[in-house]
């Protein structure tokens, strides 16, 4: 089936098999590599996007069902300026929010999306809101103060 | 993983999803959220020859007052459920566990009517439902048919549901200043139940303490009869079944039915 998808403000268009998941259209099609798969079941949130604005999990939304929908990944973001960070990917940087990166763009997809329905979540709000998104590496201390100081507030020590 | 071949249909109203369904009959399965289903489908556990999907289906998606009911569309999602002013009013259990479901993720795609129709004893919303006394509306060939959600779980994963029949809608009685409480116990943040309890009034529901969403008739009689909260509470797993896996024995769950119903009910005023 034919299946158009604006990704990251561009509409992607191509033939696909009717069980293709979004996350590999994403990658396949689109060429976009940012999104990850990891567990693969809906667990780790490795291939967060987001679809109308809100994050999902790619590996368990079908490319079909996206089709004339929005997308946006990791790629999509972009700060103020031309060539600038996003407040998040910023604040991921400034507070060592991540050590192998494989969870990173699905953690600050979802962190997005946190900080658009709660714009100053205090740290447990944080914890909370990124429950879906596993990571190995850190222990998830950076990461919360991250999501902090991308939203303003006292990153923590 | 990806699943096994399928033709993708997409519907555009209740009658047309309607249609399509009575075309495929057993073969085909409603794609709504896909949170359910998708999963199975990838571990192979499902392998419908046809997914319609009813996500575009316009006017399924709401809250609304109607008499003395709170009127829920069946791919209202759960994001959408927690955070629905009319719903935190009128029907606050609803509204709570729908923002305990799963994570961020999962509450932005996953309904309430394709958690209600895939009838997982484990599902956290199928017993606060029950709770609340809901009625399932579903639409078919033949028109609207209602179904207490009492009657609604006949097993695991087995609904009254015909092939061609459509969920459509989950009315609750506006039940604003009723005392609820809600608890569940997981090892890990995003996991299933192993056993929960919801709490609305008097009415006591339990999530996998049987192979579908149960009530604590014991502890309801007693809480009628005047009983204190604990002693209703240690009756909360009398008549049940819960199953028996490694991590969580049988003796364990109801264990934790008792635990969890007294936690639950000091929660819920009066």
């Amino acid at each position: 089936m034919k299946v158009t998808i604006e990704v990251n403000g561009r509409g992607v268009s191509d033939e696909v098999e009717d069980r293709t998941l979004l996350v590999h259209f994403i990658r396949d099609n689109a060429g976009l590599t940012a999104t990850n798969v990891g567990c693969d079941t809906t667990s780790c949130g490795a291939c967060t996007v987001l679809l109308d604005g809100e994050s999902v999990k790619s590996c368990t939304v079908l490319a079909a069902q996206a089709e004339g929908h929005t997308v946006t990944t990791l790629e999509g973001l972009s700060g103020e300026h031309e060539g600038e960070l996003h407040p998040v990917q910023r604040a991921f940087r400034d507070q060592h929010g991540l050590q192998c990166g494989f969870c990173t763009p699905g953690m600050i997809m979802a962190s997005v999306s946190l900080l658009a329905h709660n714009p100053k979540p205090a740290r447990e709000e944080i914890r909370r809101g990124l429950e879906g998104n596993l990571c190995r590496c850190t222990g998830y201390h950076n990461i919360v103060n991250a999501v902090a100081d991308a939203s303003g507030q006292e990153a923590g020590r | 993983m990806i699943p096994a071949r399928f033709t993708y249909l997409r519907a555009s109203s209740v009658d047309e999803a309607i249609a399509m369904l009575g075309q495929y009959g057993d073969e085909a399965k409603v794609l709504a959220g896909g949170h359910s289903l998708l999963p199975l489908m990838k571990l192979r556990l499902a392998a419908p020859e046809v997914l319609v999907d009813i996500t575009s289906v316009e006017g399924l998606r709401y809250v609304r007052h109607e008499g003395g009911d709170i009127a829920i569309g069946a791919l209202t999602r759960y994001h959408d459920l927690h955070g629905d002013p009319v719903l935190a009013e009128h029907a606050p259990l609803l509204a709570h566990v729908a923002g305990e479901v799963g994570d961020q993720q999962v509450r932005h795609r996953g309904t309430i009517g394709g958690s209600l129709v895939h009838a997982d004893p484990a599902a956290d919303l199928s017993a606060a439902v029950l709770a609340s006394d809901g009625v399932l509306v579903v639409s078919g060939p033949g028109g609207r048919r209602e179904i207490p959600a009492a009657e609604f779980f006949l097993g695991p994963f087995t609904t009254p549901l015909l092939p061609d029949e459509l969920l459509t809608e989950i009315r609750v009685p506006a039940a604003a200043g009723t005392g609820w409480g809600f608890e569940k116990f997981r090892r890990r943040a995003i996991d299933w139940a192993i056993v929960g309890v919801a709490v609305s009034g008097t009415a006591v529901a339990l999530i996998n303490m049987a192979g579908v969403p149960v009530r604590a008739a014991a502890t309801e009689r007693a809480l009628a009869e005047g009983a204190s909260l604990a002693d209703a509470a240690a009756l909360a797993a009398e008549g049940t079944s819960p199953v028996e896996e490694p991590h969580a024995s049988a003796e364990y769950r109801a264990h934790l039915a008792r635990v969890l119903t007294a936690r639950a009910l000091e929660q819920a005023p009066g």
